[in-house]
Formats: C-alpha cells, structure tokens, sequence
C-alpha cells in the first residue's frame, strides 16, 4: 500500500452503494465488454454469494448491465441501465446460483452476441472496486484488465510460445506477465500474455498467422 | 519522493521544510504521479464539485434506496432546520442534514465521491464544506483541506485499515470522522499538533464500532452512522482548536484501532451475522428482500 495516492482515499467518484458490490460490478461488464467485442444480443447472468443475497439491494443487476453497455463506475445512467440496454436491443436475465467454490462476490456472464458467437465469463469482485476474470469458455485465466493481454487458443506443441515472444520481440512489446494453461499434454492450451504496451493490429493479425494457433483475442486495459 | 508512514512523519516534514501538512501531501502526490500541481489541484476540486452536487441533490431530489429501506431522512432534517427547530444550533443542523443527503444519495445509486470509502461518504462533505461556507474559506482552503485530510487517511490506511470488512465501522466511519476532524481543524487555522489532536480525538471516541449492516447493504445503519462520524468529527475539532490535547498521540490511536480491528470477529466485519444485522427486525427485512428474487 505503499504507492497509496491521495485520490485513492478521497475517490474514486462512483455511483454507489457499494465498491464491491456496483463499481465492481460496473467494471466486470466493461471488461466482459472488451472481450466479446462485438455488440450483445442476450446475457445470462449467474449471481453467486454475497452478489446473490444482495444484488438487487446494491444494484448490483443494474451495474453489470451498465458494465456492459461501456458505462464507468461513475456514470449517473447505471441507475437507468434496464432501459438503455432495452433500447440497444440486447436481452437480459439474472438468476441466483451456486457457483461452487469460489470468491463471495461472484458472479458467471453467458454472452450470446449477434453473431450468434457464445462467450461465458466467470469474474469476482476482490474489493475496492478491483475485479478479476477467473474462467473464460471453461478455461482457467486471470484477467484483471490492468494491461493489454493477449489471450491465445492454440495446439499445445513445441515452439509456438516462441514464436510468439518473437513476434514480441520485434515490435518492442514487453511482456510483463505470462501464463500457459493447458487440460492435459498435447490437447489445446490457453496463453495469457499480459504487455506493457499498446498492441496495435496488424501485429495481431502476424501472430493470429502463427500455424497451431486457433484463435487470438486483444483485451485493451479498462480505464 | 519525500513520504510519510505516520502523521509524526508527516508533520516532521512540513517542519524541516516550513510548508504546510497540505503541501506535503501535494508534493508526494507529485512525486507519485508525474503530475503537476496545477493538475492534481485540478483533479480535488473536482471531487470537491461532485461532493456539493451530491449534498445538492440529496437534499432536494427524491431520493429512495433500491432496497427501498432508506431515504428522505435529509430532507426531513433540513425542514426542521428551517423551520427554526434545531436544538444544537443551525450549523449542527445543516451538517447533519448534509452528511445525510450524501449518504442517502450512495445508497440509492447516485454520484459520489468515496472518501474514504462509498459507505462513510457522508461525512467529510457534509461538514467540511458546510463549516467552509460559514466560515467563508477560499476554494483553495477548502482544497487544502482535503488534501490534509487525504493525507491523514493514507497514514490510517497504511498503519490500520479503512475497509470494514477488514476492521469494522471503525475502519470505516471512524477514519472518516478523524480525516474530517483533521481537516476541519486545520481550515479554521489549527496549529499542526492541534490538527493531529483533533484527529486523534475522533478516532478514540469511535473505536470499536462494529460493522453489522442489515441484509448486508450499505444503508442500516451505515447512513446514520455518518452523522455521528459528522458531529464526532465536530466535536474533535472544537476541542483541538481550544487547546484539548489527546493524551494518545495520534498515530499510537491508529495502531490501536488496527489491532481492535484484528481482535474484532469477523462476524463484525461487514458478514452481517452479528449485531444489528442480527436482529429480529434485521432478519425480517432480509427475508423480505429474499423473496423478491
């Protein structure tokens, strides 16, 4: 807590009740958001624990959806989210669950976007408004939109985590954090790489191009 | 960077320098942050903006919880005020009623500012800026002024805590009401050691207090909570300001509170299975709310 701004104590400016409860639920939509990518067409969402013996009285129903809308914690229409998403045309609904054994402040996201593309999301609120993505299709991951991360779907052989930190390496891109997640030897494996910097598209697009890899997606850092 | 642990430290600072305790808590902030001073003044007043629209439409909008447990209790206060009925004077009155507006606002989904935490949100600008508007203080006082209280809530975060779930509502209302009794006395002129009494004061006269919210939402009796955080942060400062000094230096209170905290159940720690959370009427709400789902 060294690094303790004097704004962390007098802020952040939020729509209440609850930082836990509405800021971190605002900012599990913005980062459920930024990964799906694309507009929604309908969400399922499974509130676990605390989320699920209080959600309606700290409007946590009412954060997640504004979340997802591309709302921030401290916009004053989270209140009226229902309404704006009924506009937008996307379809909701919240059910009450057990999410086995997980953080208190849980909550699981099925996404269906107009695609017809289907993204589930397990996410917890961990306090003070941080939050981190726990499971992402079934795959384990820890994602808590501090940085551009690249999120990868790929066969699991030699040198192709190589030829990624290659392709890194020549646009400068600093790896600040990494983890390779895999079911069982040679099935598909999942890499979270978390980068310093700004990872612009076409460098997307060489990597996407790297044979093995299945699929590839950008999660931009929530602000 | 030039930074404090605790508030002798903070104070030992702005004497080697001859600055004030809020330019030290700007300087580390710059130092922090890569930020000028321009900016970072910039960035408070704005927060100092959203905490007088908050008391604003707390008090003339309608205001009622998602739960629907709570609201309206500003106002009713701010009635009585006006219609000459306060016992303890206009000014206590008014902060009452500010620190309620703000607090009841939070819990019904509107824009505040967290200091330190959404929960104890009532308090530092319900007294802060309605004793500023009394005293008629500059906006770079006032400023100031939070800055100070900023930096007395980072020594508390650092040294104890300001989560309730981690140290109850003393963690939570209790900082807030020594934040504001440290700013309240040093905008109306207290003398540095008179800055660190006044905090040390409020603290003491809320350690303890539990965190036992009904149904485990931030309104029974977080709201009414606020407003002792309010009239304690007063009182504080009034002594300090008289010359009443705290026999416990300020930063030895913060180290107990820490360890109260510690000794607390976490049954009193923002679980809702103790205390108020645990009455009869408490459990009849929360099986109200239940079935609504």
């Amino acid at each position: 807590m060294n690094n303790l701004s004097a704004f962390d104590i007098i802020g952040p400016v939020m729509i209440g009740p609850s930082s836990s409860h509405t800021a971190g639920a605002v900012r599990i939509g913005n980062l459920a958001k930024e990964i799906v990518d694309n507009q929604l067409k309908e969400v399922k969402i499974y509130f676990h624990g605390s989320f699920k013996e209080t959600y309606q009285g700290h409007g946590t129903d009412k954060a997640i959806i504004g979340g997802l809308l591309g709302l921030k914690t401290d916009d004053s229409k989270i209140k009226e989210s229902f309404k704006l998403a009924k506009a937008e045309g996307f379809s909701f609904e919240f059910f009450p669950a057990d999410l086995d054994d997980v953080h208190p402040n849980t909550m699981k996201l099925e996404i269906i976007d107009q695609d017809e593309i289907e993204t589930t999301i397990v996410a917890s609120s961990i306090g003070g408004g941080n939050i981190i993505v726990s499971e992402l299709n079934g795959t384990e991951v820890k994602l808590k939109g501090e940085y551009y991360t690249l999120i990868t779907f790929h066969s699991d052989k030699p040198g192709l985590i190589a030829k990624i930190s290659e392709i890194l390496q020549i646009y400068n891109l600093n790896i600040a954090e990494m983890e390779v997640l895999r079911k069982e030897k040679g099935s598909q494996a999942t890499a979270i790489i978390n980068l310093d910097q700004k990872v612009e598209k076409h460098i997307l697009k060489l990597l996407s191009d790297i044979p093995g890899i299945n699929n590839i997606k950008l999660v931009k850092p929530l602000v | 960077m030039e930074d404090f642990k605790t508030i002798a430290e903070l104070i030992a600072i702005a004497e080697k320098n001859s600055s004030s305790l809020a330019q030290v808590v700007i300087n580390r902030e710059k130092a922090l942050t890569d930020k000028s001073e321009k900016e970072i003044r910039n960035k408070m007043a704005e927060s100092l903006k959203v905490m007088r629209q908050s008391i604003k439409k707390g008090l003339t909008e309608d205001i009622s919880s998602m739960s629907g447990l709570t609201g309206g209790d500003a106002q009713k206060v701010e009635k009585a005020r006006k219609a000459g009925k306060s016992i303890a004077g206009d000014l206590f009155s008014k902060i009452i009623a500010n620190t309620l507006a703000v607090s009841e606002l939070n819990a019904a989904m509107g824009k505040i500012v967290a200091c330190p935490t959404a929960g104890s949100c009532g308090i530092l600008p319900g007294s802060l800026t309605t004793i500023a508007a009394e005293h008629d203080c500059s906006e770079k006082q006032i400023i100031d002024a939070l800055f100070v209280a900023s930096g007395f809530g980072i020594v508390i975060a650092k040294q104890a805590s300001v989560s309730g779930a981690a140290g109850g509502c003393q963690a939570e209302c209790g900082s807030a009401s020594s934040m504001t009794a440290a700013a309240i006395t040093y905008l109306l002129g207290g003398t540095k050691a008179q800055v660190a009494s006044a905090a040390a004061i409020a603290l003491k006269n809320l350690l303890g207090l539990v965190c036992d919210p009904v149904a485990g939402l931030v309104e029974v009796p977080c709201i009414k909570r606020n407003t002792i955080g309010s009239s304690n942060a007063l009182t504080a400062a009034e002594m300090a300001l008289a010359g009443v000094e705290s026999v416990i230096p300020v930063d030895e209170v913060i180290v107990a509170m820490k360890k109260i905290g510690d000794a607390l159940p976490s049954s009193l720690k923002e679980t809702s299975q103790a205390g108020l959370a645990a009455t009869p009427t408490a459990n009849k709400i929360k099986e109200d709310l239940l079935k609504n789902l």
